[in-house]
């Protein structure tokens, strides 16, 4: 039996189906919203509390020994505080180190684990955009823990009413430093992070980096006669090998901090400086490179 | 002991290309110390830096801690720990074995370079590079168990034993006495003093000090692991 054609023929009902026709936030709006979300997780916040303690700690851990010197300045009348602007930063290196190595696979791996970088490139924010967010947000982070002590140690310096000329200079050399150590450690950290999906491996590979060259430095140092008594400048060229003591001594020599004490680490002469601030920039933009290079496919 | 389980640690341990960067550290020391062989500082100050500080105290417990974690916490991490936990083994022969592997990895990537550091920058004399060695030994050994253990309880273990290495060991252990006490390099180097010649190599803690509180935390670690995998909840991500 044939069925006639007018008898079946369905009918499309317009149910009011409509495409989305609201404004449309676009690529900077995503880019800046990655970056907002970014910087929370470095800070585990929007996260669960476990993931806030660590962060958190570094962070007041960084702040803690600037309060203790604060409170001794203060109540102990003295003229300075016990620790420059610059020093403090390489002192405590440690603490923002291990920030860096904890929090840049939280940026950087659960993405690459969950597969779900795919997904923000199937949006309007494009490749370059996802880096930039991401070291943008790094950078941010790693400027709050380098800068909240520095501004702690200036007001306490403030309240104790030590010049002001004298240490707004010292503090902006303070912040310089800052600036350079986050930018160096954010190419590093995130280039290492982005290579491994795995969080653990990519914290031990960060902070083994930064040790390892840290103590190759050193003892490089030492074998070249770092040590000795009639310092030869061309010792400190050894520093070039690690980040850490990359910014130290390239800052010291900029602003000519310590010059007569041997304890400091310096670039070797004018001339050093140069190379030391080339080769901070040229790690920093290959590191930044590189990791573009790394999410061209995914 | 189960070979398989072994195999299968080891293999997630060196595969693909995890053991180049794991090589990067034996490597690192054996150039160290032929460059500093060149060098016409004093040699038994040498090779208390290189050995002592370098190797002892920074390339053992990066290396245990990157072994010992990376045997079972990564594992755990990414949740393939279930297909060994419900294979009917006992979980105290898991951790065993993936222990014996951690130390043998440690063993080899750290103390058999140092052993050969020891001889290319001091030669056999005095028993320095013996000394650092047998030391290396018994550090990697407890490292590996404390940080497996770690690797068991919680999920940030890499933070959790780079806290304790660098902030204990290294900036507590330099100003406060009594923190030297409680830290594994530490032991290991009452250890390398033990086996040295006399005066060559100094350590804080007495040996048998040392020696009581390896084994402890060696055999306690390993315990308290086991009982701990036994009851393992894995968890989501945070």
């Amino acid at each position: 039996m044939t069925t006639r054609p007018d008898v079946h023929s369905g009918v499309i009902h317009d149910i009011g189906y409509r495409p989305y026709t609201g404004p449309r936030l676009g690529r900077r709006y995503a880019t800046r919203s990655l970056y907002v979300q970014s910087l929370r997780a470095a800070f585990g916040l929007g996260r669960s509390g476990k993931s806030k303690v660590l962060p958190f700690l570094l962070l007041g851990g960084m702040a803690a020994p600037s309060l203790a010197m604060l409170a001794i300045a203060l109540f102990t009348q003295q003229r300075e505080m016990p620790l420059d602007y610059v020093d403090y930063l390489a002192s405590f290196s440690v603490l923002p180190q291990i920030f860096l190595a904890a929090q840049a696979p939280v940026l950087m791996s659960r993405d690459l684990r969950h597969h779900v970088v795919p997904l923000y490139f199937s949006r309007p924010a494009t490749r370059g955009d996802y880096v930039a967010a991401k070291f943008a947000a790094m950078f941010s982070a790693l400027m709050i823990v380098l800068a909240l002590p520095l501004l702690l140690l200036f007001t306490g310096a403030m309240l104790a009413k030590f010049p002001v000329g004298d240490n707004l200079l010292h503090l902006l050399y303070g912040l310089v430093s800052a600036v350079l150590y986050a930018l160096l450690y954010s190419a590093i950290g995130l280039l290492i992070a982005a290579a491994t999906p795995r969080r653990g491996f990519g914290v031990a590979a960060i902070m083994g980096v930064l040790m390892i060259t840290r103590a190759l430095a050193s003892i490089t140092y030492a074998l070249n006669g770092g040590f000795d008594p009639m310092r030869a400048d061309s010792a400190s060229w050894v520093f070039l090998i690690c980040p850490s003591t990359l910014v130290e001594s390239l800052v010291n020599q900029l602003f000519g901090l310590g010059l007569d004490n041997s304890a400091t680490l310096h670039a070797p002469g004018a001339a050093g400086a140069a190379v030391f601030l080339a080769v901070l920039l040229a790690l920093t933009a290959g590191g930044y490179a590189l990791t573009l290079r790394r999410y061209r496919n995914v | 002991m189960n070979t398989t389980v072994a195999r299968l640690t080891a293999r997630g341990l060196f595969g693909r290309r995890r053991v180049l960067i794991l090589l990067a550290v034996p490597v690192l020391l054996l150039g160290i110390a032929l460059f500093a062989r060149g060098s016409d500082l004093d040699r038994l100050d040498l090779a208390h830096s290189v050995l002592g500080t370098l190797a002892l105290g920074t390339l053992v417990p990066i290396t245990g801690l990157v072994v010992g974690t990376g045997v079972i916490a990564t594992e755990i991490e990414d949740g393939s720990i279930v297909y060994l936990l419900a294979k009917p083994l006992p979980r105290w022969q898991i951790v065993t074995t993936k222990l014996a592997v951690a130390i043998g990895s440690t063993w080899l990537l750290s103390a058999v370079p140092i052993y050969a550091a020891g001889l290319i920058l001091y030669g056999a004399g005095d028993d320095v590079a013996l000394g650092y060695t047998v030391g290396a030994l018994a550090a990697g050994a407890a490292y590996s168990a404390l940080f497996l253990l770690l690797g068991v309880v919680t999920r940030h273990a890499v933070i959790a034993g780079l806290a304790y290495a660098l902030i204990w060991e290294s900036l507590i252990g330099n100003y406060v006495e009594g923190a030297r006490t409680l830290s594994v390099q530490q032991w290991g180097l009452s250890v390398a003093e033990a086996v040295a010649a006399d005066g060559a190599v100094l350590a804080p803690v007495g040996l048998a000090t040392a020696l009581w509180l390896l084994v402890i935390v060696a055999v306690g670690a390993t315990a308290y692991a086991s009982v701990k995998l036994a009851g393992i909840t894995l968890g989501g991500e945070e």
